[in-house]
């Protein structure tokens, strides 16, 4: 689904601060992938990086969706094929409905798929099935994209987002932070629902509570820029229990 | 630094420069206009090197000759307020059209023309006409109003005493390129009447229009504008409202192209509790200049008053606000607003804006702020992660921007009628 290989990126404005290194990733079709690392290693960079936004200059390596050139696609492309960001800083938009944004954006993804857009009403009954399951009220669909949101408001916007625009690749950066034990399951069964043999997670997070209702198949351990370890769920724990410095250390040695 | 009676003789010089004789008229409107005549006489024209006008360049609005403007081609969109029941008054090339015009009957209003009251000896407006202009020349000179009220011939007087149940619609038409008009119209809202007045139109190659309103206690009157979409037109507009106790005011005026627009505003809040909106939302591609210029008196305790002006500026497009907010110091509890921003789509672009607040009462609430940006990378690069293409999230972000000014409009409908028509100059405008 997902092949990063050898992916290099710097700062636009600034080529001495080069923040991938290095990275090669594989996500099939089914899986789910998480991956863990100290603040500052590169995470929502690499999330980023793969979506689409200015400021990054990739100077070396590689990012396909399905065989498709990512890093050569604008952002709505990206989109448009498949590829979705769970944002850990949802942006705020005042003066452009929640219910709006969310229709324009269905919407553009079909046209761009070369299907039909889906009517008013038939969006209205999907939307509202799939705000109630998330337990995001009527009012928070009227009022502007995020604006006055709650942190745990906004995440829970997030996948509402992405329970509506049906990514083939999922990428969530730090989705539980904010979220209190009730979000997090919430959250997480808003994902869950998800999961199919088609449908591929990234999950970007620093705590092993998550990983226990979104299930990984593989845990990723970045750091500076590289993923240093690859291994199965237990080493989530791993990091759980003590932290990076072990594995931090091993690789360096 | 010109000496100020140097400039003032300049201004008296170009101001004699364009009398002529006064229009024929009864006794109550040739004495507003002899009075308006010699107000124009002793001010002078407006210069450029008047501060009032630092950021606005005057000239061609007095220049000699007919002014010429191509006249745009509006058939690529439904014609405005077209979905509304109004009572219809045209005004081709600034002179009124009577055959496509509706009767002048509206159930609690008296409408008539400015043309035929001036052959009376005694009208209702003879208290308003030219007073307001009179009352509007401190503390600033307003000398385009005065020249207005001396010579202009054409314009409808509205007395409203009860709730009519549809708009007064102006609706200017063109049909020469070539083509000036002077505009004066006179409302009177009775004491708890209220009323929706429309213009939309480009009325003249260029124009000058004064509306003088007398809002009485308890009532309201809605204006909504809407200036054409000739790309040549120049013009200066004046709205004079004074206000009694518990009265309100909502001015709203959209400015879409035009090579020069002023828009001057003078608004006194006379009675306890009055309110006072004004708003615009300017959108220029290239040569665009749109001026509001904007004057809310405080003179009474416990009244609200809100300017809130939105521009959307390209290409070299200038735009200017000059507000003010002054506070007397018997108006307490006053409650005063003004914001104008500036979205510059480029680095051509130039917003021009002097916010001022001038307050001697204590007990006041009032804030400003006036700000130009770009929009907003963070916000586009979220719409775009969407899946939103660049020009959709663009134009959803600039009408997002223009919102607020939207907003102050109390009729939903009429709001989204205008804001389908930036909509459509944002996709002409991509
Ligand atoms: N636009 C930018 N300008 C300057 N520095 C940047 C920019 N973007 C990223 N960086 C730097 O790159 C490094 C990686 O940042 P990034 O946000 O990707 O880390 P992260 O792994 O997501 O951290 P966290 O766990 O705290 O979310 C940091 O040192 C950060 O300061
Ligand atoms: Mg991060």
């Amino acid at each position: 689904m997902l092949k990063i290989e050898n992916l290099h990126c710097e700062l636009e404005d600034d080529s001495e601060v080069k923040i991938l290194k290095g990275l090669s990733l594989t996500i099939n079709p089914g899986e789910v992938h998480a991956i863990m690392g100290p603040n500052g290693s590169g995470k929502s960079t690499l999330s980023y990086v793969l979506s689409g936004r200015d400021g990054y200059e990739v100077t070396e390596g590689s990012a396909t969706l399905e065989g498709e050139d990512l890093l050569d696609m604008e952002p709505e492309e990206r989109a448009a094929a498949g590829l979705f960001l769970a944002f850990q800083y949802p942006v705020e938009i005042p003066g452009v409905g929640n219910m709006t944004f969310l229709r324009t954006a269905v919407n553009a993804q079909r046209k761009a798929r070369g299907e039909e857009e889906l009517s008013a009403g038939e969006f209205l009954k999907v939307v509202r099935a799939k705000a109630k399951e998330l337990q995001i009220d009527a009012d928070m669909l009227k009022r502007p994209v995020n604006v006055g949101f709650s942190g745990g408001e906004k995440k829970r916007n997030e996948i509402l987002q992405m329970a509506m625009l049906e990514p083939k690749m999922c990428i969530l950066d730090e989705t539980d932070s904010g979220l209190d034990v009730d979000a997090m399951k919430l959250v997480s069964e808003g994902v869950n629902a998800l999961r199919s043999p088609d449908r591929a997670f990234l999950v970007i997070t620093h705590y092993q509570r998550l990983l226990d209702h979104i299930k990984p198949d593989v845990v990723h351990i970045m750091s500076e820029g590289r993923i240093i370890k690859t291994g199965g769920p237990e080493l989530a724990l791993e990091v759980e229990n003590n932290g990076y410095a072990d594995l931090l250390a091993e690789a360096n040695a | 630094m010109m000496p100020r009676a140097k400039l003032k003789a300049q201004k008296q010089e170009r101001a004699a420069e364009l009398v002529r004789p006064l229009p024929q008229g009864g006794a109550w409107i040739t004495r507003a206009r002899e009075a308006a005549l010699a107000r124009w006489s002793e001010m002078g024209a407006p210069l450029k090197r008047d501060e009032y006008w630092k950021f606005t360049d005057p000239r061609a609005l007095i220049a000699e000759g007919t002014a010429t403007a191509a006249i745009q081609d509006t058939s690529d969109e439904a014609p405005m307020f077209d979905a509304f029941d109004r009572v219809k008054l045209v005004f081709v090339d600034g002179v009124f059209d009577a055959a496509a015009s509706d009767a002048l009957a509206l159930e609690g209003v008296e409408i008539g023309l400015l043309e035929d009251a001036a052959k009376a000896d005694l009208h209702w407006a003879k208290d308003i006409y030219g007073t307001l202009d009179a009352r509007a020349q401190t503390p600033v000179e307003r000398p385009l109003a005065s020249f207005n009220t001396a010579y202009a011939t054409q314009g409808v007087l509205i007395r409203v005493t009860g709730t009519p149940a549809k708009p007064i619609s102006l609706i200017y038409r063109r049909s020469a390129d070539g083509s000036d008009a002077l505009l004066h119209h006179v409302i009177r809202v009775e004491a708890g009447a209220e009323v929706t007045l429309l213009e939309h139109g480009p009325l003249a190659a260029r124009s000058n229009t004064v509306i003088e309103a007398d809002i009485a206690e308890g009532a309201t009157l809605h204006h909504i504008r809407s200036q054409g979409r000739d790309h040549a037109r120049m013009g200066a507009s004046h709205i004079f409202a004074q206000l009694g106790a518990k009265a309100q005011l909502k001015s709203f005026t959209l400015t879409v192209n035009g090579q020069l627009t002023r828009n001057e505003a003078q608004v006194w809040l006379d009675g306890a509790d009055g309110s006072a909106h004004l708003a615009g939302a300017s959108v220029g591609d290239g040569a665009f200049h749109a001026d509001d210029t904007v004057f809310v008196a405080h003179n009474a305790p416990g009244c609200e008053s809100r300017q809130v002006f939105k521009k959307v500026l390209r290409h070299g497009a200038v735009g200017v606000f000059q507000g003010k907010i002054l506070v007397d110091r018997v108006a307490q509890k006053t409650d005063g607003y003004q914001i104008s921003q500036a979205l510059l789509l480029d680095e051509d672009a130039q917003f021009l804006a002097k916010p001022e607040l001038e307050i001697y009462a204590d007990d006041v609430k009032c804030s400003h702020g006036s700000t130009s940006g770009e929009i907003d990378a963070t916000q586009l690069y979220y719409m775009r992660a969407r899946g939103v293409p660049e020009a959709e999230a663009k134009m959803l972000l600039v009408l997002a921007f223009l919102a607020e000014a939207l907003d102050e409009i109390a009729d939903d409908a009429l709001a989204g009628d205008l804001r389908d028509r930036l909509e459509a100059w944002l996709q002409r405008h991509k």
